[in-house]
């Protein structure tokens, strides 16, 4: 478990860093390293040059203004959670964020890198379709922004060319009132998910105004339940809606066949979370 | 009194070491380094089975660092294939197996080349550009497929795939199941496990040509056992090879064999006269180390209307993978899977029987409990089918069918076990109250109603520990089994004692030390310990089969025994008093008069530097070395109950664990500190074979989850708080009492898990008999059992 031999450079501006990711034909950047450098060590990825931005000053910002929260590329996942302010504009992200693998982890990985990396099972990429994030990429040619809601495509497969690096994360603040819906099934806490659920609703003078649900991990890539909101938008949340729009979610789905569960089986499951994340989520509406 | 108690036997002293090792301050092979160190990566088999056509390594000795690339050919010149058929056991069957690939590879993962570097990187660098040429040959995999009348040999020497078969019990049980009230029968199905140690397997060898002498450094728990299969393989005297096994990370049975790939590292240095490191990475770990536990099973039992087992007939198909592991071989977990069958209980008629196949996997061996978890599974369950078809609590039911002992006159139960009193009543007692069983039963028949389904699961074992050369010696292994202690008293009047036996992270040793001050009355700090070195300990085992304290603890004490009456002797000369009169306390001699003036250090000095002040003129020896194997008894039986207190979420299929409570009866307690939680250790190994671990091969022979994310191990988060309480009854077999304690945690676990989940699962009809019981497992009999309403 040694890395293949790989060239290295410690990056001290980002426009140092770009230019070396336009100029090598395989680069790659190293933020947290949670999932790069086992995929080195394993030999799984061998790149002719690794791009340190750890050093480069002022990339780990989180700024709230004009509505927007944005996330510099080497904000820690524990430095995200940590933030007051985050948590004010983001209730989902900080209900997640306990959730992605263990604080040893979270003290170094980055939520640009789980975002710009694309596992389908990370609750980042997740979190930031539901809530209508826009992704900003960079390159030596300039930037430009693509919504997360667009960004990711497969397995690993996002809309990032080879030459551009996440700059940055930019998420709505959630409207007063907003409720954050989020709950996985993993075998121990902290693992990847084998399904999950994240989203927010929105209640306008007691009928849900706003409703986003993502569901992850049995799919590719995060997938945005629209149908189910469609059922949601104008009802008012009672129980008899949580288990209806449950089981809208079970059946809008689409798991991947895996040697642990059958699609019926994770359908069963999801219907059983939705149901009981959806319920909490009215309830704290009804408060 | 009081003083004695708390430094001596029972005392709950922090284990000597721990700071050391918890501040990153052990000394692991890894940390070994040696000048003119090369580093091996192995170029490793990719087919679950392959006949080998040739190995282009031109390509590997161009890289940077790469010193040789060393093929099986080459290594067999020198080094013999292990072979590993133990005289004792008739018909068992596994085909020679050489430290590198000479021509049939058996599974995926088996070491084909050697490269040699300067560094680990260089070597791994050069093993990616080693090119194999293979025929690739049909695998088996799966113990069905092995089974199969059609099925292609795992090793073409052999034309079929049966590695043993054997039988306890009667021949036929038939009459005890004609005209029983009940007759309950099950399946069962064990994943197969490794044992997962902190510190991977890692061995440093050291070939000095000049000396031709081998040193041997290795994470391993038996160094006199490799220190003989080293020089059997390479044609050495055993006395010109030492090995050394410095701390040790975790070992749970899986560094109990020699493995080929270790044996190539010693051979490598063996052949280029160069110390050589090889250490095993995780992936490695997964697809080369010794595999545990898996096996299916099927058993019926006998009760009569009252809940007396009439009758146990099982048979249990065991997964042995491609070789059997050197020198013991794979047979004894699946010998002690079914020969543990019903062991806690009086059984009327007894029927095992036991079949290992050979697969195209890697190597089934030794993990904590060997078979005996598989046994308390199965007997478990089977009690628990048996008391809902007899309508009586299964409490109740285990209680009425308690062995208390070997009848009257008989030497062995029907299944061939020779047990001591056992306590499983006061066990089972002690644990009904401390977990509040009643409260417990009426509180889950209110939530049932409400459908929250809960479940209390019980399992009683009876564990054989202390495994001594009663067993060994007529299997035909000639593995050291006895354990021994070596006690200097130093002329500054502190205490050295080397041992036999091994500490992996137990504190076995700390609790050794502790054993040692109580008799003479010191503190613990005054008894230095020497241990896992065969240049510097007495000869003996080391470490496996719960035996730490039980053999070397005894052995200790005898030691301790035998310096201690010297001392009085000539302390009794001095003082012109009886050696009787006589007693250590705090390290001091007490006569009849109270404190005499004479203590550790002053005997000591006197014996080591004015011998002539005896008043004799003899001094007695300052070394003593005592050695112990139990001589009556093949092994010391242990026995206890645990319980688990469990909720399934039927609509996930998860298991999360409420409550967890056992009481073992280990005999004679030196330190509860360590026994609790060699106790915890082992139930939370248990519980991690019950809900998490399984190695999963695809059809092909392909391991496919070996990285520590995929291959699921418990962690503290899920953990359930594990009360733990004793009750002791001191072996009659030793004059210290203790019997072993570090695997009943896992004999126990992984029963009692299994248990409380079909507990739980009453209500839905559904029950889950493929272990280990995932969310998936469970939500598919769940939804089975709703199908077929």
């Amino acid at each position: 478990m040694k890395s293949p031999d790989f060239s290295y450079v410690r990056a001290t501006s980002l426009d140092e860093a770009l230019a070396m990711l336009a100029d090598s034909e395989d680069a790659v950047i190293l933020a947290g390293g949670q999932s790069l450098v086992a995929a080195l060590n394993l030999r799984l990825q061998a790149p002719e040059l690794v791009i340190d931005i750890n050093h480069i000053p002022g990339l780990d910002r989180i700024e709230l203004a004009e509505g927007k929260l944005r996330i510099g590329p080497l904000v820690r996942h524990a430095q995200l959670m940590a933030s007051a302010e985050a948590a004010r504009a983001l209730p989902l992200i900080a209900q997640a964020l306990p959730h992605v693998a263990h604080p040893a982890i979270r003290n170094r990985g980055t939520t640009c890198g789980s975002l710009a990396y694309g596992d389908p099972a990370a609750e980042m990429p997740a979190c930031a379709v539901a809530l209508d994030a826009t992704l900003v990429l960079a390159s030596r040619d300039g930037t430009r922004e693509v919504p997360a809601r667009d960004f990711y495509d497969g397995l690993y497969e996002t809309r990032r060319a080879p030459h551009e690096m996440l700059i940055e994360a930019r998420f709505p603040a959630a409207p007063e009132g907003a409720r954050a819906m989020f709950a996985e099934l993993a075998v121990r806490r902290g693992d990847f998910a084998s399904l999950g659920l994240a989203g927010q609703l929105h209640l306008d003078a007691g009928a849900i105004a706003a409703f986003d649900l993502v569901a992850f991990a049995s799919e590719p890539a995060p997938h945005l339940l629209t149908g189910v909101a469609e059922l949601a938008l104008g009802q008012r949340p009672d129980a008899r809606l949580a288990a209806d729009l449950a089981q809208a979610v079970a059946e809008a789905v689409d798991p991947l066949e895996s040697p642990l569960a059958t699609p019926a089986m994770r359908r069963r499951q999801y219907r059983a979370l939705a149901e009981r994340c959806l319920r909490d989520a009215m309830e704290l509406a009804d408060a | 009194m009081t003083e004695l108690a708390n430094s001596g036997i029972g005392a709950p002293l922090p284990r000597e070491g721990a700071r050391r090792l918890a501040e990153g301050r052990g000394r692991y092979v890894d940390d070994i380094t040696l000048p003119g160190l090369l580093h091996i990566a192995f170029v490793r088999a990719p087919f679950a089975h392959g006949r080998l056509l040739g190995i282009e390594t031109d390509d590997a000795l161009e890289v940077p660092g790469v010193v040789a690339v060393i093929d099986g050919r080459r290594l067999a010149e020198i080094c013999a294939p292990f072979d590993t058929n133990p005289p004792g056991v008739p018909g068992h069957a596994s085909a020679p197996q050489p430290p590198l690939v000479v021509d049939e590879s058996c599974f995926q993962g088996e070491a084909v080349a050697a490269v040699v570097a300067e560094s680990r990187a260089a070597a791994e660098d050069g093993a990616e550009l080693v090119f194999l040429d293979w025929d690739e040959l049909p695998a088996v995999c799966s113990i069905e497929d092995a089974q199969a009348e059609d099925a292609a040999p795992v090793h073409t020497r052999f034309s079929d795939n049966l590695s043993l078969r054997h039988r306890f019990g009667a021949e036929d049980v038939s009459e005890a199941f004609h005209g029983a009230a009940h007759v309950v029968e099950a399946d069962f199905s064990f994943g197969r496990q490794t044992g997962v140690t902190l510190e991977p397997r890692g061995i440093v060898a050291h070939w000095d040509p000049r000396t031709e002498e081998l040193e041997v450094w290795q994470s391993h728990q038996v160094p006199w056992q490799m220190r003989e299969v080293y020089a059997r393989q390479l044609g050495l005297s055993p006395q010109s090879v030492r090995v050394t096994a410095p701390d040790v990370g975790g070992a749970f049975g899986l560094k109990l064999h020699a493995y080929a790939d270790e044996l190539a590292a010693v051979a490598v240095s063996r052949l280029l006269g160069r110390p050589v490191k090889y250490i095993v990475d995780r992936l490695e770990s997964f697809t080369a180390d010794a595999h545990a536990r898996e096996a299916r099973a099927s058993c019926r039992m006998a009760v009569d209307a009252e809940g007396h087992i009439l009758g146990i007939d099982a048979v249990v198909d065991a997964g042995f993978g491609a070789y059997a592991m050197h020198p013991r071989g794979s047979f004894g977990e699946a010998m002690q899977a079914a020969q543990m069958i019903g062991a806690p209980y009086r059984v009327g008629a007894f029927r095992a029987e036991v079949r290992g196949w050979r697969q195209n996997k890697a190597p089934s061996g030794a993990y904590r409990g060997v078979g005996q978890p598989i046994a308390c599974a199965i007997t478990e369950e089977m009690i628990d089918l048996a008391s809902r078809a007899a309508d009586i609590d299964p409490a109740e039911m285990r209680r009425i069918n308690y062995r208390r002992t070997l009848d009257e006159g008989t030497r062995a139960t029907q299944a061939g076990l020779v047990v001591e009193e056992l306590s499983l009543d006061a066990c089972l007692d002690k644990l009904l109250e401390a977990m509040d069983y009643t409260a417990l039963r009426s509180e889950q028949a209110a939530l049932r109603a409400k459908g929250i389904y809960r479940g209390i699961g019980l399992a009683s074992f009876v564990e054989l520990t202390g495994v001594g050369a009663g067993l060994y010696g007529p299997l035909g292994l000639t593995v050291a089994a006895n354990e021994a202690c070596r006690l200097t008293l130093q002329p500054d009047g502190s205490l050295t004692c080397a041992t036999s036996v091994t500490d992996q992270g137990q504190g076995t040793l700390s609790a050794i030390a502790q054993l040692i001050a109580g008799e003479f009355g010191i503190a613990p700090e005054g008894v230095r310990m020497v241990a896992g070195d065969t240049g510097r300990t007495p000869y003996g085992g080391g470490a496996w089969a719960s035996r730490g304290m039980a053999l070397g603890g005894e052995a200790a004490k005898r030691a301790c025994a035998r310096l201690r009456d010297g001392l009085l002797e000539l302390a009794a000369g001095i003082l012109q008093c009886e050696p009787e009169a006589l007693r250590f306390e705090q390290g001091e001699i007490i006569g009849p008069k109270g404190a005499s003036g004479l203590d550790l250090a002053e005997l000591a000095a006197l014996c080591h530097y004015r011998p002539y002040d005896s008043p004799t003129g003899q001094v007695p020896p300052m070394t003593v070395e005592e050695s112990f194997v139990p001589a009556a008894l093949p092994y010391i039986a242990s026995n206890g109950v645990h319980a688990v207190h469990l909720e399934v979420d039927p609509e996930l299929g998860t298991v999360d664990l409420l409550g967890y409570w056992v009481v073992d009866d280990c005999g004679t307690v030196v330190n509860p500190l360590l026994v609790d939680e060699q106790l915890r250790g082992g139930i939370v190994q248990g519980i991690g074979a019950a809900l998490y671990e399984e190695c999963l091969y695809s059809e092909d022979g392909q391991f496919t989850n070996g990285t520590l994310a995929d291959y699921v191990v418990p962690m503290a988060g899920e953990m359930p708080d594990i009360f733990v309480e004793h009750v002791s009854t001191p072996t009659r077999a030793t004059g210290l009492g203790a019997r072993g304690v570090g695997e009943a945690g896992t004999v126990g676990g992984l029963g009692a898990v299994r248990t409380a989940l079909g507990d739980a699962l009453v209500p839905t009809g559904a029950r889950v008999s493929q272990q280990p019981f995932t969310p998936g497992r469970v939500l598919a009999a769940i939804m089975a059992a709703e199908d077929a309403e």
